[in-house]
């Protein structure tokens, strides 16, 4: 890939104004956030928060126990958010956490109320729209001690873009016995360049499930979230699920550190590339005991392209478990025979293959959402035989 | 129902069926037997229509129609159903959904069916991920109730499924056979009869599955070739009393 000149981007025009009423975007943008899993008509949320280009236009909870707030708001309220607000993740990392340091957008400020289960998802959304747009923003989630949260962000942008850039700092903070769901959608342009930076910690008795739906074309993204798992019985599962057309290059894994006894990480990643490039990484660190970590990562080529699989497992002590596994293939004749000899023809019993292999089910997703999610898998299928 | 003709088969180089002759009515049910490499596999899967056996000579006629060289789903479609030995696991897709799939837009109950052959639990599971023996063998069946299929082919009901599996299983196998309707969505003493003829095509080794189902007719395959016709249970007597190799004596 060629280096990303972040000069090419424009990261100073004046932030957009707020959009009240998110039905009231055209549909074309409509489109483009419900494919990446935001449903501007808000139904069975538990809040919204929406941000277009350089600021944020919408931000809105409808639940007790939850508080969704503009970073800049937050930290003007919360003074600085000092405990939280760079603290997992370092500006100096390289020129993309700079350049999110140095331009300050926007970003959301997620924090559950002590032992709170929202049991609706809070949707978010990273907006791009126009030429050669800059983005950066940086969102901090804070699930409290024995609460439950479920966040989905989908990240997107305009179709008729000439061209853009997104850099997101993310950091979470799983606190006691506190549950994080976080389910992030990609829905970007051909010429998207994206470069997360994300990073959580869990604390003792607390879950992060984090899944990872990338289907459509993106230019060059990059990104490795490290999540250590702090305390005592931490528990951090990664899903993701990728296709990559012609044009896409993705390099993308995540790191999980097991820094303490009982815990657990997992990290099942199932890439399709129709064309386009895709470096599948993952890297568990044990360095307590005991401690379990398992890597899995499959891979299907159809149509051409790369898949590079790097898993790593990397053990300091005695008696950690860890293991990994790893295939790169096609899809089964003997599987698509035995469908077929129940009645599918070949393009069904492929099909059906493929989305068992992508098996996005496992996620839990809302309905509505995992609809979505089928009917783009549907859509990409045309590229893959 | 099946008329199979001079049917020769290749698996790569090697020619595995050397002209078989073989009808079976409607109504009927063939057993096949053989020793371990004389060919009832290839024979099975050269009637699915799987793609590694390739048909040199001879002609496959199926309920008036020459499926010599037509796709697995095409046989299927006109109701060729199989149940496999070693099925792959199809990762992703739930067993309902395969049960479903299989009945081809037919509306049926598959927790009904599922509860018949005990497979309830495993309903939300992968198919075939992790299933023993037997429970791979009432998969099979529980897919074949939902496929409702003319022609049952059934590669060893027996192998690696214990004695009070193999009640269940056999049970299965006689009511598939039956073209019993109360595999469909509605079961009463009235429709308990039902009026789609079916045929079968078993391979067994052990016979048990005699004890459950009418056989009326089988024969013994040996190097490629079709021999002994006779009562299955007379044929099964006589192997296990002179083996094989008595064959090649009415062969000749």
């Amino acid at each position: 890939m060629k280096p990303i000149d972040l000069k090419a981007f424009d990261f100073t025009a004046p932030a957009p104004l707020e959009i009240a009423d998110l039905t009231t975007l055209d549909e074309a943008d409509k489109n483009q956030l419900l494919m990446a899993g935001v449903d501007v008509s808000a139904e069975a949320v538990s809040g919204t928060y929406m941000h277009m280009n350089h600021g944020a236009v919408h931000c809105k909870s409808r639940q007790k126990g939850v508080e969704i707030l503009d970073i800049k708001t937050a930290m003007d309220k919360y003074d600085g958010l000092k405990e939280y607000y760079w603290k997992l993740i370092d500006p100096d990392k390289d020129e993309f956490t700079r350049a999110a340091a140095d331009n300050l957008h926007g970003g959301y400020f997620i924090r559950t109320e002590k032992g709170a289960k929202v049991t609706e998802p809070v949707q978010s959304c990273l907006f791009i729209k126009g030429d050669n747009i800059g983005q950066s923003v940086h969102n901090i989630i804070v699930v409290e001690e024995d609460s439950e949260l479920h966040i989905i962000t989908g990240c997107s942008a305009a179709h008729e873009s000439k061209g853009s850039a997104h850099m997101g700092i993310s950091e979470f903070y799983v606190k006691k016995n506190a549950k994080l769901t976080f389910t992030m959608i990609h829905n970007w342009a051909e010429n998207t360049v994206v470069r997360p930076r994300s990073a959580g910690v869990v604390e003792e008795g607390g879950v992060l499930l984090n899944n990872y739906v990338l289907l459509k074309p993106v230019s060059d993204l990059q990104m490795y979230p490290t999540i250590t798992l702090a305390g005592k019985g931490a528990v951090a599962r990664f899903n993701s699920v990728m296709v990559a057309p012609e044009g896409s290059h993705v390099d993308t894994g995540n790191r999980i550190i097991l820094a303490a006894p009982e815990t657990r990480g997992e990290t099942i990643a199932r890439t399709i590339t129709t064309g386009g490039t895709i470096i599948a990484r993952g890297h568990i660190a044990g360095n307590a005991v005991p401690a379990r970590g398992h890597l899995e990562c499959k891979g299907l080529i159809l149509g051409g392209g790369v898949i590079h699989a790097i898993p790593e497992l990397e053990a300091t002590v005695d008696g950690v478990e860890l293991s990994h596994e790893a295939a790169v293939g096609k899809i089964a004749q003997e599987e698509i025979e035995y469908l077929m000899a129940r009645g599918l023809d070949q393009e069904e019993a492929t099909s059906t293959i493929v989305r068992g292999f992508l098996n996005v089910d496992i996620m839990g997703l809302p309905a509505k959402l995992q609809k979505v999610i089928d009917d783009t898998i549907k859509e990409c299928e045309k590229d893959m035989f | 129902m099946l008329s199979i003709e001079n049917l020769h088969v290749t698996i790569g180089e090697r020619e595995v069926l050397k002209g078989i002759n073989l009808e079976i009515k409607e109504n009927e049910t063939f057993i096949l037997f053989g020793p371990n490499g004389s060919g009832k596999t290839t024979l099975l899967m050269t009637l699915m229509g799987f793609g590694n056996y390739t048909i040199t000579d001879g002609r496959i006629m199926f309920r008036g129609h020459d499926i010599t060289h037509a796709t697995i789903y095409e046989r299927a479609r006109l109701g060729i159903g199989m149940s496999f030995q070693r099925p792959p696991t199809i990762h992703g897709l739930k067993l309902r959904q395969m049960v479903q799939m299989a009945a081809q837009g037919r509306e049926i109950d598959v927790d009904a069916l599922a509860k018949r052959v005990n497979m309830t639990d495993f309903l939300e599971r992968d198919v075939n991920a992790g299933f023993s023996g037997g429970e791979i063998k009432r998969s099979e069946l529980l897919q074949l109730m939902a496929q409702q299929p003319h022609m049952v082919l059934f590669d060893e009901p027996e192998s690696g499924v214990d004695l009070e599996n193999m009640k269940l299983i056999g049970n299965t196998v006689r009511e598939l056979l039956g073209g019993e309707c109360g595999m469909t969505i509605e079961r009463s003493l009235r429709m308990a009869k039902c009026s789609r003829n079916v045929a079968g095509l078993i391979i067994t080794h052990t016979g048990y599955i005699l004890e459950y189902i009418n056989a009326d007719r089988g024969q013994v395959m040996y190097e490629g070739k079709l021999c002994c016709e006779s009562n299955p249970r007379d044929i099964l007597d006589h192997i296990s009393r002179f083996g094989y190799q008595e064959c090649l004596r009415c062969l000749a």
